[in-house]
């Protein structure tokens, strides 16, 4: 009766405290960022700036992890991309023309003369001139299937290949599509990444959503207009063939060919081969340079399999121009002069400084394989953001002294046992919250301060409990400990349904409906915690001191 | 001298106006059902899509001069309110500005927004724009679903876990009340037309979770209660029960409200129509404890016969010593 093993007090009273120290850092919350930030760049090898006075500001050994703030409190810009992985299966199945024609080209004597057909993006039509024989064609090109690279669809193949009346249909099999979108959204999702770590902000949120979504924050960006830029929707590069140069862009580019203008020379427009000879996802390095007449310009690396291409491409075609496409113009189309065999080279343009350095950022962060849409865009202005933190930090203290003092003329002292376990409940919602790295939101508050008036809610169960008791004319000792024991019930079942809403917010919820539900399920568990273990505690305590012969709640 | 909202052992008759209560929930249920159908909801841009756009100037907004800026860029249907608030500066004038979704385009362009600030720069020099947001109509249309689909499995959860602690007749007591307290929210955010955007959702499902606590609370009473008092009729047994548990029914609405309503005036404009989506709720979740459920329960009635074990008769957690 009214025991608590030591153990367990010391349990009790080491959990509280190791909450409240990981909640501290939020108290200083402006010194402990600056010094997170100054501790951080210390690492990458910076120094001077006042950094290391920065990083002095709060100590290295106390606890330094902070709630972050969602962006409706910091301000910055959200935005909620889908990829647009059909783009893709266009590259893929384009990209195998060049190889199917070769093939089949040799097969002259049989299936007679081939050609590309006008047909669906996402297939090749290739007419047979001898449609009898086009059986060895169909056998021919299935001999160009690889296997899926997923293990998902362990054994089967990439292509489908059809016939269809004299012509022949080349496909993409489902499961290759399947294992493109996977890959298509991974590089997209990395390659955003990188362009914003780039950039170089503070913990950017790129996340990704469903089978091919993307949702992007970054916090302290001006607009998600300027994040779009910076994440750029197509950025692609690739170097194909030229066919002829011209001033109409309305000309008939001929079927596998497309006709593009140029980036820095007005009307002109060049007819290029769809299928690029090597693309820019096999670079694997960029830097901004100069030519020889000392103008800005890029320098670029191949991978092996790039530069092997680029290089028996360059062998066979001296003397004809090829393109370097960017984002579908036209950067520079210079002549082939020589064999180019070590995989590098450069592009010239009209480029200032700065273009040269943007463009080699870009091509280094890679291409993005396929477009984005965007879906949603919100941008939320710093000063907005930190008007709702002071009215949230100024609703919170009222509600919270309004509580505080609405216990105590309730309960008397053991309403002032429930307040000292409020704010203890407080104190760990906030060490939590820094300890899982959870992002407070606007709702998030909210989420707090309905906390603060429902945590009560245990130790008001409990004390009517116990006032029950105590009117069935028991000893306090007695009564309290049947408060407490028949209380239990209804508090861990009052407690659970609450929380298994929050579990169903948190599952399907998005954005701040999540940062509502992170609070509210964190603010249920410990106000259970203080409820049943600490105030209990503290009632346990004050009873042994004081042995009260009577007492009133 | 303690401060007591409820007096000492009340013996007030809950259950005497039965059919009171009900008509009264079940008109208010007709009106809600009667407002969203005829005048619906007013959707934010979560549901249907569209930019809303914060601005805040030093001049004091002429609303009219507002539309006029915008009403030569053909963006269609163009919603200007001006947002008062306590915390605002004299000088702060802020309007919210609602553009629906354009046609053929998912999130707004940043062309639109471009023309939008430039017309209203001719109306207000000084303005700036807080915030843009901009959701397409193909998220919009599952975030509506992924709501509804919220609502439903919460309810959903809670009528099992009850079924499971207690007796089906206190699940279908308990979702009667959550289903009236759902509606009655739904029907005031129709009635006044205040935007009903995401994180309504998230205030309907706590107050799904508040009017549930409250429910249990009575709930785990009666159950505690039809094991003592075995030979008192059930409505006798509801009653006493109630009573029983209003003082903390009542004590912890009050410093629930206490809370909401510090946040409802001071919390600022942003989450207003969140906090007041609480406020109701608790109110409407109170009551619906103890009219509703209970009447539900009532006429139901309840398996009396506790001295065979069933394999639901609810089990009282064990105790969990500290």
């Amino acid at each position: 009766m009214l025991q608590i093993d030591l153990w367990k007090r010391v349990l009790i009273w080491a959990v509280c405290a190791f909450g409240l120290l990981m909640a501290l850092p939020n108290a200083f919350y402006e010194r402990v960022e600056a010094h997170n930030d100054a501790t951080a760049a210390l690492e990458l090898g910076y120094s001077g700036n006042g950094l290391e006075e920065q990083a002095a500001m709060w100590p290295n050994w106390m606890p330094s992890s902070l709630v972050n703030l969602g962006l409706d409190l910091r301000g910055g810009a959200h935005l909620l991309a889908e990829v647009q992985v059909e783009d893709v299966y266009e590259a893929r199945i384009k990209s195998m023309w060049p190889e199917v024609r070769d093939l089949l080209r040799e097969e002259r004597g049989t299936i007679g003369t081939i050609r590309l057909q006008p047909s669906d993006v996402d297939e090749l039509r290739i007419k047979v001139s001898q449609p009898e024989n086009i059986g060895r064609a169909e056998e021919l090109v299935r001999g160009l299937a690889r296997p899926v690279a997923s293990l998902a669809a362990a054994g089967a193949s990439d292509i489908v290949v059809d016939t269809d009346g004299g012509e022949l249909v080349i496909t993409l099999s489902e499961a290759e599509k399947l294992a493109t979108d996977e890959r298509t959204v991974q590089q997209a999702l990395e390659i955003i990444r990188r362009r914003i770590d780039e950039v170089g902000t503070r913990e950017p949120t790129i996340q990704r959503q469903g089978a091919d979504r993307i949702l992007i924050q970054v916090p302290g960006i001006g607009s998600a207009a300027e994040l779009k830029e910076i994440i750029g929707t197509t950025a692609q590069l690739t170097f194909s063939p030229v066919i002829g140069r011209g001033s109409n862009p309305d000309a008939n580019p001929g079927v596998g060919n497309e006709i593009l203008p140029s980036l820095d020379e007005e009307g002109v427009y060049y007819t290029i081969e769809s299928a690029p000879v090597v693309t820019g996802e096999e670079l694997v390095d960029a830097q901004p340079s100069f030519d020889q007449n000392n103008r800005p310009a890029v320098s670029f690396r191949f991978n092996p399999t790039g530069a092997r291409k680029f290089g028996n491409y360059t062998a066979e075609n001296i003397g004809s121009p090829f393109a370097i496409v960017l984002d579908g113009e036209v950067v520079s189309a210079p002549v082939i002069q020589a064999h180019i065999s070590g995989g590098s080279g450069i592009i010239t343009g009209r480029f200032s400084v700065e273009e040269s350095t943007n463009l080699a950022v870009l091509l280094r962060a890679g291409a993005l394989p396929a477009g984005l849409e965007f879906l949603e865009e919100r941008t939320i202005g710093p000063e907005l953001g930190q008007d709702s933190i002071e009215a949230g930090r100024i609703a919170c203290i009222v509600a919270f002294v309004g509580v505080l003092v609405f216990m105590f003329l309730s309960y008397g002292t053991f309403g002032l046992f429930a307040n000292i376990a409020l704010i203890i409940n407080v104190g760990l919602i906030f060490g939590l919250l820094s300890m899982i790295g959870a992002t407070l939101t606007l709702p998030g508050i909210a989420g707090i301060v309905l906390t603060i008036g429902m945590a009560v809610d245990a130790n008001v169960l409990v004390f009517e409990r116990i006032r029950e008791e105590l009117q069935s004319a028991k000893g306090p000792a007695r009564a309290i400990d049947l408060g407490y024991e028949k209380a239990l019930s209804a508090i861990l079942d009052a407690n659970i349904t609450t929380f298994i809403t929050a579990a169903i917010l948190f599952a399907v919820g998005s954005g701040p409906v999540r940062g509502f539900a992170i609070t509210l399920g964190l603010g249920i568990m410990t106000s259970v915690f203080t409820a049943i273990f600490v105030t209990r505690l503290i009632v346990v305590i004050w009873f042994e001191r004081r042995r009260p012969k009577t007492i009133e709640v | 001298m303690r401060l007591r909202l409820v007096p000492k052992d009340t013996k007030w008759d809950f259950f005497s106006r039965p059919l009171m209560w009900l008509g009264i929930s079940g008109l208010l249920i007709v009106l809600s059902l009667g407002s969203f159908f005829a005048q619906g909801l007013n959707f934010g841009i979560d549901f249907r899509g569209g930019t809303t756009i914060r601005t805040e100037s030093a001049q004091a907004v002429v609303v009219a001069d507002y539309r006029s800026a915008l009403v030569p860029l053909e963006l269609g249907d163009v919603t200007i309110t001006e947002v008062f608030d306590p915390n605002f500066d004299a000088d702060e004038h802020v309007t919210m500005i609602r553009i629906q979704a354009q046609d053929g385009q998912e999130a707004v362009t940043a062309d639109v927004v471009r023309k939008v600030q430039t017309a209203l720069q001719t109306v207000a020099p000084d303005i700036s724009f807080v915030s843009v947001e901009s959701v397409g109509p193909k998220v919009s249309g599952e975030l509506i679903q992924t709501a509804v689909i919220a609502v439903l499995l919460a309810i959903a959860a809670v009528l099992i876990y009850i079924w499971l602690r207690f007796e089906w007749q206190f699940a279908m007591g308990a979702v009667a009340a959550l289903v009236h307290d759902v509606i009655l929210t739904i029907g005031v955010f129709s009635v006044v037309q205040i935007r009903f955007d995401l994180a309504i959702i998230a205030a309907l499902l706590t107050i799904v979770g508040y009017s549930l606590n409250d429910t249990v609370v009575v709930f785990d009473r009666v159950r505690e209660n039809l094991r003592k008092y075995k030979k008192l009729e059930l409505k006798e047994v509801l009653n006493l029960s109630i009573n029983e548990t209003l003082s903390r029914t009542v004590m912890t609405s009050v410093t629930t409200l206490l809370a909401l309503i510090s946040l409802f005036v001071l919390g600022g404009d942003v989450i207003r129509g969140f906090v007041f989506a609480m406020i109701w709720g608790v109110v409407v979740g109170t009551y619906s404890s103890i009219f509703v459920a209970s009447t539900v329960l009532l006429k139901l009635g309840v398996k009396r016969d506790w001295s065979k074990p069933s394999n639901n008769s609810g089990n009282q957690f064990a105790n969990i010593d500290a």
